[in-house]
C-alpha cells in the first residue's frame, strides 16, 4: 500500500494553529505518511510542529461556512486545532489524518520506516538481556537457574525464550506445570531479595477447574523459594469471589489442601474496561473548562482514578512488605498474569530495589516485567483517552503504573536517578512512537515482526549521553533503603504532569526546575574547584617541605 | 499524672506510656522508659476541644484537638485522675483575661532594647511610603486620632485628598461600625488603589451625601479612570437580606461612576462548618479515596478557598490591567475584606512576597485595620460563634499561590505554618485582642514580644530555595489562571495533617536545596580562603607560612546533609488480611533502616513543631516558662524504635 493513496491534500497554506496557553499561529500544514507536520511562515520565529499520525487518538470536523476546523486529540492527551480555509481541502485532510492514524497493519508503523539521526552507540535490543539479569543473581545464589525451555515459544507463547526458575524443578516438569497455568504462564522468578533471600515468583491462575485438579509439579515448584519450616505469601489481584467463579471456566486459584505452606490473600485491582473508562472519564474532568470547583472535585472522584492508583500502591506495598519484613517469598498473579500481575511485582521492586530506581534499573524492570513478561502493549495501548472506540483489550495499565511510581517518586523526591519527564515520556512512548520498543503484544510476535532487525529501540536513543541529561532528577543521591511510601488519600494527588499538561502555563514550573538544576549543578562546580585546590596547595605545601629540609 | 498512654491516631497498636504534666501554660507528655524520653508539648492557648470518652478496662480516654490541627489521645488510668485534668484543661485552655495568656509569661531572654528593636521591625508608615502615599492625590489623615471616629481604625489612615475631615466623618456615619473607607493598597505605577470600608448603612434607600463624595474622591485619585468598581465581596442573597437591617450596598444610581460587583464568599459561619467537616476527613482512621475526596467536595473548604482568590485576582486584574481603582467591603470589613485585600496586594507587589513584606502585609491588612484576631481564634474564652479560620485562609491562599508559583516567594511553607501556629499560640502580642486601640491600652508592646523579630531572626529557616530576584515570577503581577483544571486547588496535608508525619513526602525538596545552599556558600568561602593562601604561597615560596587551615573540619560537615535525607520509614497498615507470623525475628535487618534516621527539618530552634515534640535535655522542673522555640532537638515522629516495629494490623 502507499501512503500517497491515502493523502489527497498533502499540503494546505493559511491554516491557523490553536493550543491552548499559546497565542494562535498561522502556518502551513503538510501531510506525509507518518506526520502531520505544521510550520508557521514567520521567518523571524519558524516554529513546527510534528505530530505523528499514530499518536493521534481521535478527530473532530466543524464548518463554518467554507471554513473547516479540526481538532486533533491525541494519545499523549494534547489537544490541537487547525483552521483550514477551503471545505475541500478540509475534509481532504481530515479523511487523511483518519485514514493513517487508524493502519491495521504493524509492519506500516513508522518505527519499520524511521531512520535515526544520531549514531547509534549501544543497540537497546540487546543492552537488557535476561542473561545478564542471571550473572547478576548467580553472584548471590545458587538457587536458581536459567531455563530454555520456551525456546521455540511453544511452552509458554507470552513469555520470552529464557527463564529464570528454582533449580531442583527440571525442564520437563515446567512443561508439566505450564499445562496447569493459564495461557501456559508458569511461576518464575519475578525478584530476589538480596537482603533476606526471599523470591518473588509470578505467574497466571492455576487451572484448578471445579473439581479441583492439582499439579505436583507446581506445589514443588513454588514451595522450592521456601525456606525450610517457613510460610509464604499467595497475593491474588482477584478478589475471593471472582477467583471462585473462575474456577467454572476453568481457572481457580491455589487450595490451602494443596498448598499448606502458602497463606493467600485477595488484594483486588481493577482490570480492562473499568480502567479504560475510568482514564477516560479524568481526562474528561481535567478538560472541562467550568470554574465550579465541586464539579471538579466530584468528577475527579467519579473517576475513581485515584482509587485505582490507592489500592495498587497498596497491594504492591503488601507484597514487598511480606518480603522484607516478614521474611516470605510471595508468588504474585490474578487470572492471565499480564496485567494486575505485572504492576504489582515491579512496584514491588521500586519499593524494595534501589537499583530499580536509578534510570538504567528501571530501563531494565520495563523491559524484563513489562516487555519481556509478555505484557500486550499494543492491544493495552492501542487507544487512548479520546477513542471511541472502546475496544475491550484497552486499558491504561502501564500507565497506571508510571503514575504509582510517581506518585512514590513525589515522597521520595531525591531517591530517584530520573526525573518526572522519564516517565512521562515513557507513557508517550508506549502509545506512540518512532521506536520499536513497545510494539507487538509479546517476545514471541516482536521475534516474528524481526523488530530488533527492522526497528530501532527506545533505549538506544534513551541512552545516549545528550538524552539521559534531559531525565536526570538533580536531587538524586543513592539511597539503598526500602521506601515504604504512604497510601493514605491524602499522600496521593493527581499527576499534573500527564493530565494537566498541556491545560496549565509551565512556564512557572519549568523554572522552578531550572533553578533547582542551578543550584545543584553550581554546588558541585564549586565542590570541582575547591578540590582542585585543595589539591593543588597540598601539593605546593609539599614541595615547600622538602625544599625546606634540606 | 503517671502511666498514661499516648494514642497514636494510626496504629492503636502504637501506644506509648508515659507521665502527663500540666503546667501553668503547656500540658505535657514525658514518654517513660525509652532513653530518649520523647516528650509532647502543647500550649494551653493551642487547644481548641478536649473531649473526655466513655471509660474502657485500659482507662479513661482523653482527645484534645488543637488549633495547629494537632491531635492528641491520651488513655488515663484512673476516671478520677482524667476529671481532674479535663475541668483543668478546660479551664486553662479557656482564659478570661489577656493577663493569663503565654506571652505574658514568655520571655526569650531579650533585654529591653532589643523588644523595642523587634517591634519596630514592621513600620507601616514606612510601607506606605514605599507604596508612594501620601502623595499628590493621598494623605495621611489623623481624623482617627483617638479613635473618636472608628475604634477599629488605626489611629493613622490613608484617604484621599480632597476628602475632608467632614467628608470622612459622614461617611463613616453611613457605614457599619463606622468603618469608612480608607486607602489599602495604592499603585505607583498607575495610580490605582485598593480602598476598604465596611457595609453602607444604605437599607432600601437611604443614602448619604459624604459618602457619596468619599467614593467620588477615591475616583478622582485616580485621573487616570473615569470609575471605580465596588466590590462587595458577600453573596448577593446575604447582601440583600443585609437591607432589610438598614445596612445593604451601594446602589449604582446614588454613586456617580461606580461599577458595582458582587463575589460571593461565603461568611464565618460556614467557614467555620467547612473547616470542621473538612478537618472530620482528615481524622478518618482509614478512608478510601472516594471516602477522602468525597468529603473534601462536601466541605466545601476548596471551594471557598477558590471564591476568595478569584475575588483577589478581580481586584489585581482591575488595578494592574485596567487601570481602575476598587473600593472593597463585606460586612463589618474585617473578614472577607481583608482576605480579598491581602490577596490581592500578594498578585499585585513583588514586595508582598518577600518574607519582610509579607510580615507587613498582615501587619497592614489584619492587624492595623482591625481584624478580631481575638475573637476569630478563640484566645481568650468567648463566644464560640465569632470563632472562624479567616486568616487561616488567607494563609492557604498563599500556600496554593506558591505550589503554581514555585519560584515567586521569597520564603518557604514552614513560614506560613509557623505564623498559622503562632497566630493561636499567644506567645507573642502581636495578634492579641480585636484592634489597635484595645493593644494599645493593653501595652502590649512594653509587656510581650513580636513574633515578626522571632521570624526574622531565624529568617535562614524559612528561606524557599528555589527565590531569586531576578525572576520572572519574582516580578511583576502574578497572573494565576482561574478554572480548577488549570489552576490545580490541592488539599494541604503540611498544614491540616501536619502532625500526620507519616502521610507526607520523606524528603523534603525544600530542605535539600537548603542544605546544598549552605553548603555552597561554605565552598564559596573556603574558595575565598584557599585562593587566598594559594596567592600568599606563590608569592613566598620560601617563606615559612604554613597557616593550618580548618579545612578537614570543613570536608566533614560538607558530608554531613547527604544522609539527612534518606529519611528511614516504616510501612503503613497495607491489608487487614495479613497476620503477622510468629516465626519473625523481630530484629532482623531493621538496623540498617533505622540507623539513618533523620529529620526532614535541619532546623533548630524556632519550630514550634518542638512544642510537640522532645527536647532531651531539658529537665521537668524549669518547663513553666521555657520556650518551646528554645530547644534543640528535632521533631521525628517516626523516629527510633519505631520503625522496626512492622505494622500489622491482626485482621
Amino acid at each position: 500500500m502507499e501512503f500517497a493513496e491515502l493523502i489527497k491534500t498533502p499540503r494546505a497554506d493559511n491554516v491557523m494553529l490553536h493550543r491552548p496557553f499559546h497565542p494562535a499561529v498561522e502556518g502551513t500544514l503538510c501531510l506525509t505518511g507518518h506526520h502531520l507536520i505544521f510550520s508557521s511562515r514567520r521567518q523571524d520565529n519558524a516554529e513546527e510542529l510534528w505530530l505523528l499520525h499514530s499518536n493521534i487518538d481521535s478527530i473532530e470536523k466543524r464548518f463554518v461556512g467554507s471554513l473547516g476546523t479540526i481538532i486533533i486529540k491525541c494519545k499523549d492527551l494534547r489537544i490541537i486545532q487547525l483552521d483550514i480555509p477551503g471545505m475541500e481541502e478540509c475534509l481532504n485532510i481530515a479523511s487523511s489524518i483518519e485514514a493513517l492514524s487508524t493502519l491495521d497493519s504493524v509492519t506500516l508503523m513508522y518505527p519499520f520506516f524511521y531512520r535515526p539521526m544520531f549514531e547509534v552507540l549501544e543497540d537497546g535490543w540487546s543492552s537488557f538481556l535476561l542473561e545478564q539479569e542471571f550473572e547478576l543473581l548467580s553472584s548471590v545464589t545458587n538457587e536458581w537457574r536459567l531455563s530454555c525451555v520456551n525456546k521455540e515459544f511453544s511452552v509458554c507463547p507470552s513469555y520470552p525464550p529464557v527463564v529464570i526458575v528454582p533449580k531442583c524443578v527440571d525442564d520437563e516438569a515446567l512443561r508439566k506445570v505450564a499445562l496447569f497455568r493459564h495461557g501456559g504462564r508458569f511461576p518464575v522468578l519475578s525478584y530476589y531479595h538480596k537482603k533476606n533471600g526471599m523470591a518473588m515468583m509470578r505467574s497466571s491462575q492455576p487451572l484448578t477447574g471445579t473439581n479441583g485438579r492439582r499439579c505436583k509439579e507446581d506445589e514443588k515448584l513454588i514451595n522450592a523459594t521456601l525456606r525450610s519450616g517457613r510460610r509464604g505469601f499467595v497475593i491474588d489481584t482477584r478478589p475471593l469471589n471472582v477467583a471462585q467463579q473462575a474456577r467454572a471456566k476453568g481457572g481457580g486459584f491455589e487450595q490451602e489442601v494443596h498448598y499448606p505452606q502458602w497463606r493467600r490473600i485477595h488484594k483486588y485491582i481493577e482490570r480492562f474496561n473499568i480502567l479504560q473508562e475510568s482514564f477516560i472519564k479524568l481526562v474528561e474532568a481535567c478538560n472541562d473548562q467550568s470554574h465550579n470547583m465541586d464539579r471538579w472535585l466530584s468528577k475527579l472522584e467519579a473517576s475513581n482514578w485515584l482509587t485505582h492508583i490507592k489500592e495498587l500502591l497498596t497491594a504492591a506495598c503488601l507484597a514487598a512488605q511480606c518480603i522484607d519484613r516478614e521474611g516470605a517469598s510471595v508468588l504474585v498473579h490474578g487470572s492471565e498474569g499480564t496485567d494486575s500481575t505485572l504492576q504489582v511485582t515491579s512496584l514491588a521492586q521500586i519499593i524494595l530495589d534501589p537499583r530499580c530506581r536509578t534510570i538504567r534499573g528501571f530501563e531494565a524492570l520495563v523491559v524484563r516485567e513489562w516487555l519481556q513478561a509478555g505484557h500486550p502493549f499494543q492491544q493495552r495501548c492501542a487507544q487512548s483517552a479520546y477513542s471511541n472506540s472502546k475496544q475491550k483489550w484497552e486499558a491504561p495499565v502501564f500507565l497506571l503504573f508510571l503514575e504509582c511510581v510517581w506518585q512514590i517518586h513525589r515522597q521520595f523526591p531525591c531517591s530517584f536517578e530520573f526525573n518526572e519527564q522519564f516517565l512521562i515520556m515513557l507513557f508517550e512512548h508506549a502509545y506512540a512512537s518512532q521506536f520499536g520498543t513497545f510494539l507487538g503484544n509479546n517476545e514471541n510476535e516482536r521475534a516474528k515482526l524481526k523488530l530488533p532487525q527492522k526497528t530501532m529501540s527506545l533505549w538506544s536513543w534513551v541512552n545516549r549521553p545528550e538524552e539521559l541529561s534531559r531525565f536526570q532528577n538533580p536531587l538524586y543521591e543513592a539511597n539503598s533503603l526500602v521506601i515504604w511510601p504512604s497510601v493514605a488519600p491524602q499522600s496521593l494527588q493527581l499527576w499534573e504532569g500527564v493530565f494537566l499538561r498541556w491545560n496549565r502555563p509551565s512556564r512557572f514550573l519549568e523554572e522552578a526546575e531550572e533553578e533547582r538544576i542551578n543550584i545543584i549543578k553550581y554546588n558541585k562546580e564549586l565542590q570541582a574547584k575547591v578540590n582542585a585546590l585543595r589539591r593543588q596547595l597540598a601539593e605546593m605545601e609539599a614541595d615547600e617541605e622538602t625544599q625546606e629540609e634540606p | 499524672v503517671e502511666n498514661v498512654r499516648l494514642l497514636d491516631r494510626f496504629s492503636s497498636r502504637r501506644a506509648v506510656v508515659g507521665t502527663l504534666y500540666l503546667t501553668a501554660t503547656h500540658v505535657i507528655f514525658v514518654e517513660n522508659g525509652s532513653e530518649t524520653r520523647k516528650e509532647t508539648w502543647v500550649l494551653h492557648s493551642q487547644i481548641s476541644s478536649i473531649e473526655k470518652q466513655a471509660t474502657t478496662a485500659t482507662g479513661c480516654p482523653l482527645l484534645i484537638r488543637c488549633k495547629n490541627f494537632q491531635v492528641i489521645q491520651l488513655v488515663i488510668p484512673q476516671e478520677r485522675d482524667c476529671h481532674d485534668i479535663y475541668i483543668s484543661l478546660i479551664r486553662l485552655a479557656r482564659p478570661v483575661k489577656y493577663e493569663e495568656l503565654y506571652c505574658f509569661s514568655f520571655n526569650p531572654k531579650l533585654d529591653k532594647e532589643e523588644r523595642e528593636q523587634g517591634w519596630k521591625l514592621v513600620d507601616l508608615n514606612e510601607e506606605y511610603n514605599r507604596m508612594g502615599v501620601p502623595n499628590n492625590y493621598w494623605q495621611i489623615s489623623d481624623v482617627n486620632r483617638d479613635y473618636g471616629v472608628c475604634d477599629s481604625y488605626p489611629t493613622e489612615v490613608y484617604v484621599p485628598k480632597s476628602a475632608t475631615a467632614h467628608i470622612i466623618v459622614g461617611s463613616s456615619k453611613f457605614r457599619s461600625r463606622r468603618r469608612f473607607p480608607a486607602l489599602s493598597y495604592y499603585c505607583k505605577g498607575n495610580n490605582a488603589s485598593i480602598c476598604r470600608s465596611s457595609q453602607p448603612l444604605s437599607g432600601f434607600s437611604a443614602r448619604c451625601l459624604e459618602d457619596e463624595q468619599m467614593l467620588q474622591a477615591i475616583r478622582k485619585a485616580n485621573p487616570g479612570s473615569d470609575f471605580i468598581y465596588v466590590v462587595d465581596t458577600r453573596p448577593k442573597l446575604n447582601a440583600m437580606a443585609n437591607r432589610a437591617a438598614g445596612k445593604g450596598y451601594e446602589n449604582e444610581d446614588n454613586y456617580s461612576n461606580i461599577k458595582f460587583q458582587f463575589i460571593g464568599i461565603e461568611n464565618i459561619h460556614v467557614m467555620r462548618n467547612s473547616l470542621q467537616k473538612m478537618l472530620e476527613v482528615c481524622e478518618l482512621k482509614s478512608p478510601s479515596m472516594s471516602d477522602f475526596l468525597w468529603g473534601l467536595e462536601n466541605s466545601g473548604w476548596l471551594k471557598h478557598i477558590k471564591a476568595i482568590m478569584d475575588a483577589g485576582i478581580f481586584i489585581a486584574k482591575a488595578v494592574a490591567e485596567e487601570g481602575v481603582s476598587v473600593l472593597v467591603h463585606c460586612s463589618d470589613g474585617w473578614d472577607r475584606t481583608a482576605q480579598v485585600c491581602s490577596v490581592a496586594s500578594l498578585l499585585l507587589d513583588p514586595y508582598y512576597r518577600t518574607m519582610k513584606g509579607f510580615m507587613v502585609l498582615i501587619e497592614k491588612d489584619w492587624v492595623s485595620f482591625g481584624h478580631k484576631f481575638n475573637h476569630r481564634y478563640g484566645n481568650l474564652d468567648g463566644d464560640p460563634k465569632e470563632i472562624s479560620p479567616v486568616i487561616d485562609q488567607f494563609i492557604e491562599c498563599v500556600w496554593q499561590l506558591m505550589e503554581q508559583f514555585p519560584c515567586a516567594f521569597e520564603f518557604n511553607e514552614r513560614f506560613l505554618i509557623h505564623i498559622q501556629h503562632h497566630i493561636y499560640s499567644c506567645q507573642f502580642g502581636n495578634f492579641l485582642c480585636n484592634s489597635q486601640k484595645e493593644r494599645r491600652e493593653l501595652k502590649i508592646k512594653e509587656r510581650t514580644y513580636s513574633l515578626w523579630a522571632h521570624l526574622w531572626k531565624n529568617r535562614a529557616d524559612y528561606l524557599n530555595p528555589l527565590y531569586r530576584s531576578d525572576q520572572s515570577q519574582t516580578q511583576g503581577t502574578l497572573h494565576p489562571q482561574i478554572a480548577p483544571c488549570n489552576f490545580l486547588y490541592k488539599f494541604w496535608s503540611g498544614m491540616y495533617n501536619r502532625f500526620e508525619k507519616g502521610l507526607h513526602p520523606r524528603q523534603s525538596v525544600t530542605d535539600y536545596l537548603m542544605a546544598v545552599k549552605e553548603e555552597t556558600q561554605q565552598l564559596e568561602e573556603e574558595l575565598e580562603v584557599l585562593q587566598e593562601r594559594l596567592a600568599n604561597l606563590q608569592k613566598s615560596q620560601s617563606g615559612d607560612n604554613k597557616v593550618k587551615s580548618k579545612q578537614q573540619d570543613r570536608s566533614n560537615q560538607i558530608g554531613l546533609y547527604t544522609s539527612s535525607n534518606s529519611l528511614a520509614n516504616t510501612p503503613q497498615e497495607y491489608s487487614n488480611d495479613l497476620k503477622s507470623f510468629p516465626s519473625r525475628s523481630p530484629s532482623q535487618g531493621d538496623e540498617e533502616d533505622s540507623a539513618l534516621i533523620l529529620t526532614q527539618d535541619n532546623l533548630k530552634s524556632s519550630d514550634p513543631d518542638l512544642s510537640a515534640n522532645s527536647d532531651q535535655e531539658s529537665g521537668v522542673e524549669d518547663l513553666s516558662c521555657r520556650s518551646p522555640s528554645g530547644g534543640g532537638c528535632l521533631p521525628s515522629e517516626d523516629s527510633g524504635k519505631d520503625s522496626d516495629e512492622a505494622v500489622f494490623l491482626a485482621g
